[in-house]
């Protein structure tokens, strides 16, 4: 037969102090925990929505970036001539060769510090190709015309960014003619402009990428062989959303293992809270223990009881923790994304999965700090307990 | 200090209890040093470089190279001493997991300008005559096990092939900050496979008066104003923390996370010492009836969690100091340098001592103003 949970709340109670600062500890451990993955998850999700499973992105051969790729007209033309770039609702091919560059944007509140902007210039199919990318303000860049259209999240982050203002990098003045967003993607941290405008300011008659929409989404491979067979260039593609992802690998992985390496360590001095709170509660309560073993209760329900005890104030310090992660949620933060080398925006991701893993870390650090001490309960000596 | 066996025999009396709280401050202390020391090494690398090196990059951008033939210009400015170039080659070793940085320097200029750098004379000699050679920096043997005279190939990424050079020389920085991980081969060589294209990085200028960086930046950067590529000069310093701010936001993560740790673990000591002082509510009124004065009683509380304290503290600090020390840690080669500051311990140390305090400070002073009679009811 079980102890009623009645029991357990109502001793939790009677210890507020104690339960409260044990609670508070777990909470603080499960807040780091959440915060430091909503930052890992929030910069996986930025990278990993910029790529289409339905794109190509070609770039020369063994370039691990756009930025350290080439490709020369020639390659851009076959490429658009290949019969597995779809076909746009204006009966032109899908396909935007892009130019890629880095340029440095002097910081609003630093001005002696830079930060790398991606300046991206596409054709005017791009925006059919990333069919995730939408004008928010102003109109598209026209062509033949120095205008530029910055993404959401950079929008205000620097000088001279609203529509209607001029910014100047390159050696040219440019009109910023609209801002976009890009579904929280990593394009909303970038500067797009039109592709023969940015050629001649920056590498030359040099594409760095071409990106294109496949007729069939799921003819990748097929698309990918005849690509890469064609003796006429040396190119490799990839599926845009694979391409991505891997960008977002390193960092990803640093923030996880950064994130697990402090979140252990804290959660190591969490529970050993937990099992000097328990082991006192166990230790003040020998008579009541003893007296539940004499009526009868199994010595493997005290245990559960004395388990389930830890459990609650683990649960309660867990969801404290949620509350406490939770107005991270959609804070906006930047770092360089090593991988181009640029700097991008992102917003802090507070899932509800990340909430639930959150709850059942804490429960863990309250069975492993509550066990312990639990069984000393149950194996209580019951004649000796009975005396004190 | 006559009191000491009395705080030696309370500790002693839950000796788990005890060793778990000592090993929870450790725990706190041990990340705190930890998570202080990324920001200090950041600090440092974005504060390091020699006040008498200036460097021109193209002011469009890091990603785009300056034309070779400014070296002669730039030697001919007023001021400059010295003038050597490198090129980033972004190379990529066996799967290029492990990353290290590569560049194409001028070998005789680049050794001049780099003290820091520093190889056996034979090595030096090696590397500077053989045109495939390679310096390597003495953390690159480690990790990848490379000896002197072995050939070693990577795939270039921006400059397409497979490159193989031999290693030539081994190089030991004889500052903290500088990367003791980077492969440098020939300008020469590079030049000469990517078909003479003549290009350059970056250069780096020895000055004759620091306090003219400024001047002589913004003659360099006149000079080429109305050329194709157009400079930007800066300290190195500069260059530098160009880099570390890229990280973005790491001082106030860390700082935060940090200040999360301390104060978890606060609670955890606070908790363990009020337990301690509620068991013993009969014992402090024994103590205080047989003459002890509430002073002394206050002063036995605050000694026993300031033993707690400081041993984590010891612990903690002394542990991180040494573990990252002994493992020659340097965060996979992006915190070079990676060492905790004496300031780390001391700041490591003042935390301690802020966490005795508060946890000891409730059920000390609950002890010192117990009411002797009402608490002897609960001795049995």
């Amino acid at each position: 037969m079980n102890i009623p949970i009645l029991y357990n709340v109502r001793s939790v109670m009677q210890r507020r102090t104690s339960t409260a600062l044990t609670a508070l500890g777990i909470a603080l451990v499960v807040a780091v925990f959440i915060g430091m993955l909503a930052l890992a998850n929030g910069f996986r999700a930025a990278l990993t929505k910029t790529g289409s499973n339905g794109n190509v992105l070609v770039l020369r051969r063994g370039a691990d970036s756009e930025l350290s790729s080439g490709l020369p007209r020639e390659a851009a033309s076959i490429i658009a001539a290949s019969p597995h770039v779809a076909i746009g609702p204006d009966g032109r091919p899908a396909v935007s060769p892009e130019v890629y560059v880095v340029i440095p944007l002097p910081r609003p509140w630093d001005t002696s510090s830079v930060a790398n902007v991606v300046a991206r210039g596409v054709s005017d199919q791009a925006w059919t190709v990333r069919n995730n990318v939408q004008v928010v303000e102003g109109h598209r860049p026209e062509s033949g015309r120095a205008e530029i259209c910055i993404g959401k999240k950079i929008a205000g982050r620097f000088a001279n960014t609203e529509v209607g203002q001029t910014l100047r990098f390159a050696g040219r003045d440019w009109t910023v003619a609209c801002h976009f967003s890009a579904g929280g993607s990593a394009f909303e941290s970038e500067i797009w402009g039109e592709n023969e405008q940015f050629m001649p300011v920056f590498r030359g008659e040099v594409f760095q990428s071409v990106t294109f929409r496949l007729r069939d989404p799921a003819a990748f491979d097929e698309a990918k062989r005849s690509l890469e067979a064609d003796k006429q260039m040396t190119v490799d593609a990839h599926r845009e959303s694979d391409f991505y992802s891997q960008q977002s690998a390193l960092l990803d992985f640093i923030l996880r293992l950064l994130a697990g390496v402090i979140t252990s360590i804290m959660a190591v001095g969490a529970v050993f809270g937990a099992v000097n709170t328990m082991y006192a509660a166990v230790a003040s309560r020998g008579p009541e223990i003893a007296v539940l073993l004499t009526l009868g209760f199994r010595p493997r329900s005290v245990l559960a009881s004395f388990l389930f005890e830890s459990v609650i104030i683990a649960a309660v310090g867990g969801m404290v923790g949620c509350l406490l992660a939770l107005p991270i949620n959609g804070l906006v933060t930047s770092t360089t994304n090593w991988a181009s080398f640029s700097e991008i925006a992102f917003s802090f991701r507070v899932t509800p999965v990340l909430l639930l893993s959150g709850m059942i870390f804490a429960v863990m650090m309250g069975v492993i700090g509550g066990f312990f001490p639990a069984r000393r309960a149950a194996k209580l000596p019951v004649i000796q307990a009975l005396r004190t | 200090m006559k009191y000491f066996p009395l705080v030696w025999a309370n500790l002693r009396r839950h000796k788990l209890r005890t060793i778990l709280t000592i090993l929870s401050v450790t725990a706190a202390l041990f990340l705190f040093a930890s998570l202080r020391t990324v920001v200090t090494t950041l600090g440092a690398a974005s504060k390091f470089g020699s006040a008498r090196r200036i460097v021109v990059t193209n002011s469009t951008g890091i990603v785009f190279p300056l034309p070779m033939a400014y070296a002669n210009q730039l030697r001919t400015i007023p001021g400059v001493q010295g003038v050597t170039w490198a090129n980033w080659f972004g190379g990529r070793y066996g799967d290029g997991k492990r990353f290290f940085a590569n560049f194409a320097v001028d070998g005789p200029s680049y050794l001049e300008l780099y003290p820091e750098v520093t190889v056996p004379a034979d090595q030096r000699q090696a590397w500077l005559q053989d045109r495939t050679g390679a310096l390597v920096g003495v953390r690159l043997l480690d990790v990848f096990g490379w000896r002197v005279g072995q050939n070693v190939t990577l795939q270039g990424t921006i400059f397409p092939g497979d490159w193989t050079f031999t290693i030539r020389g081994v190089y030991t920085p004889t500052s903290a900050q500088f990367q003791d991980d980077a492969l440098l081969f020939h300008h020469e060589l590079f030049d000469e496979r990517i078909g003479r294209a003549g290009i350059v990085g970056w250069y780096v200028l020895s000055i004759d008066d620091p306090n003219r960086a400024a001047q002589i930046g913004k003659t360099i950067d006149d000079r080429f104003r109305n050329s194709s590529s157009p400079t930007k000069t800066g300290t190195e310093q500069a260059f530098n923390a160009s880099f570390a701010t890229m990280w973005g936001n790491v001082r106030l993560l860390m700082g935060t996370i940090g200040l999360a740790v301390v104060f978890a673990i606060l609670l955890v000591t606070a908790n363990a010492m009020m337990m301690s002082a509620r068991e013993r509510i009969g014992e402090v009124a024994v103590l205080k009836t047989i003459g002890f004065s509430d002073r002394a009683l206050f002063g036995l509380i605050i000694a026993e969690a300031g033993v707690i304290a400081l041993t984590g503290a010891i612990l903690g600090l002394g542990g991180a100091k040494v573990l990252y020390r002994a493992t020659n840690f340097n965060g996979l080669g992006f915190l070079p340098g990676f060492n905790v500051t004496a300031s780390t311990l001391l700041l490591g140390a003042s935390v301690a001592i802020v966490l005795m305090l508060a946890s000891g400070l409730v059920p000390a002073l609950r002890a010192a103003r117990l009411p002797v009679v009402q608490a002897l009811r609960h001795v049995e």
